[in-house]
């Protein structure tokens, strides 16, 4: 079975192909085209009007590039939510028109569980991981538990990436700020206290993006102070995690979203899971970020265990939770 | 002597030691390697410190805890009394519905003696419950803080029922019986703190 997967939840608009080789997933092609504004953050409504200029054109690149025809393809599946509402909108929009003028059906998916399913797919031993999904506006801790996937751990404020990007922004940095505060911090040597805020599994990020401004004003390194944001913040989310390992008794982690691109935030997740005894696992950075593949190979399981939308049910959610999708496809 | 360890979190382990001829428990965080050092020795020295004030605290307001013997701050341990009773959660399914009512009572009225004290437990649930000479004893403060607002009172006891439904669901009334002996002991509106609760469960997501 062959699903084409359309992603369009904030700056990224991607088409994705997969198929299901005896339940795993194999990637056809994968191509992502990120929207970055000239300055200042993500505006919505000019982030969907980037996504509905190049839709066109990705499908066509994505077809190309897994030389398979259009008629090959079985199902086609897009972000549903959470997300931009423009955006959102925008992908919603090209599924209807893809499924109707090829007469597929059409499923739209959870984003979220996208990232954790794309591991599931992906990686060999990966079969019941605790995820930490770290991105932009997402920072969350997600295990599946009872016929659910659910939210053991999340941000109370910002997500990870955003309080990055807004740091960034500070010092003058282009979007997406992440890879840039990573290389300065490489040589961070000083570590300058900031605010370490967990409650219980959730976290929160506000006090110490405050805190780190601050430190630049007053003219604190900003070597060092990329450095204290990273082992801080990353310290924390480790944290989270580990204790949802702990409380859910699993095994196994997987990083997903943006910001798992980080080496450090992976480094630090790992030495936690070799010190528990757990396997860590990473996808490859184009199955990390938002991407086409992952929204495909989530709409091939729901499909396959029996879900239909009609084109009435497709409309979008922009705050569809992890823990309102019924995971059908999972025993 | 040796040590045995009875319990492994996530963040510390819990022995069994003897400490000047007495039996004794010890909380340990452990050292994380995954972190700086420097965040490692803050937040174990940190917590550590806060854990063990919060005890003393509830304890001089009438809450049962186990008697803490020593803390040591840079190896981040607590030693502390050996209760040798039994976890409310063992016992809870297993007794008497005159008997749970009357226990149930008992630790809503410990819950209200600390809120009314704006101690915040973190993690109330029947598992960190300790029966020992028919006194609840409260263990587990590392998740706590001192709060006074409503909302995380609410939360607190948002967290016991939540357990109590889960481990306990056949006598989910139990926290009925949580809520009468709070309503009893508590010092402000109790109400207030209770609808809190119904709020909290209603927002779907609960933080």
């Amino acid at each position: 079975m062959i699903s084409l997967g359309v992603e369009g939840t904030a700056h990224t608009i991607s088409i994705g192909i997969v198929e299901d080789i005896r339940g795993k997933c194999n990637v056809l092609s994968n191509i992502i085209k990120i929207y970055r504004p000239e300055k200042g953050g993500i505006h919505p409504r000019e982030a969907a009007n980037h996504h509905a200029n190049y839709v066109a054109d990705l499908i066509k690149e994505s077809i190309e590039k897994s030389g398979i025809n259009f008629r090959d393809i079985d199902i086609i599946s897009f972000s549903k939510g959470p997300g931009l509402g423009p955006c959102l909108r925008t992908a919603a929009t090209a599924a209807r028109a893809l499924s109707l003028s090829l007469d597929k059906p059409i499923i739209g998916v959870n984003h979220c569980v996208a990232h954790l399913e794309i591991g599931r797919g992906t990686l060999y031993g990966c079969k019941d991981p605790v995820l930490l999904y770290t991105s932009g506006a997402n920072t969350q801790v997600i295990a599946f538990a009872e016929g659910k996937y659910r939210v053991f751990g999340e941000t109370l404020d910002i997500g990870i990436g955003n309080c990055l990007d807004k740091f960034g922004r500070t010092l003058g940095l282009d979007f997406p700020c992440g890879p840039k505060i990573e290389e300065l911090a490489k040589n961070g040597k000083q570590y300058l206290d900031l605010p370490y805020s967990i409650k219980g599994m959730d976290i929160a990020f506000s006090g110490l993006l405050t805190a780190a401004e601050q430190y630049y004003k007053n003219g604190k390194k900003v070597e060092d102070i990329c450095y204290s944001i990273q082992e801080t913040t990353f310290a924390a989310l480790t944290e989270i995690t580990e204790r949802a390992m702990a409380h859910t008794d699993k095994y196994e982690v997987l990083l997903g979203g943006g910001v798992a691109a980080n080496k450090r935030l992976q480094d630090m997740v790992s030495t936690m899971a070799r010190e528990r005894g757990a396997h860590f696992f990473a996808p490859s950075k184009d199955l990390c970020i938002d991407n086409g593949a992952m929204i495909a190979w989530l709409g091939l399981l729901m499909y396959k265990s029996g879900i239909r939308m009609n084109i009435e049910e497709t409309g979008i959610d922009q705050y569809f939770r992890t823990d309102m999708v019924d995971v059908s496809w999972r025993g | 002597m040796a040590k045995t360890i009875l319990y492994r979190g996530a963040e510390a382990e819990i022995r069994l030691a003897k400490h000047m001829n007495h039996q004794v428990v010890q909380k340990k965080r452990i050292k994380k390697t995954y972190r700086i050092k420097n965040i490692d020795d803050k937040l174990i020295s940190y917590r550590t410190r806060e854990e063990a004030k919060l005890m003393t605290e509830a304890r001089l307001y009438g809450v049962s805890i186990p008697i803490i013997y020593d803390v040591d701050l840079s190896n981040g341990v607590i030693t502390m009394e050996y209760l040798k009773g039994k976890r409310i959660k063992d016992i809870l399914n297993k007794i008497s519905e005159k008997e749970r009512k009357r226990i149930c009572n008992k630790i809503g009225e410990s819950i209200a003696r600390f809120h009314n004290n704006n101690i915040i437990h973190g993690d109330i649930t029947t598992s960190n419950m300790i029966l020992m000479d028919d006194r609840i004893h409260f263990i587990d403060f590392g998740l706590g803080e001192k709060n006074s607002e409503i909302e995380s009172k609410g939360v607190d006891l948002h967290v016991l029922m939540e357990a109590i439904e889960s481990t306990h669901s056949k006598y989910s009334n139990c926290f009925k019986y949580v809520l009468d002996g709070y309503r009893k002991e508590y010092k402000g509106n109790p109400e207030h703190v209770i609808n809190k609760i119904d709020e909290i469960v209603k927002r779907g997501r609960y933080r």
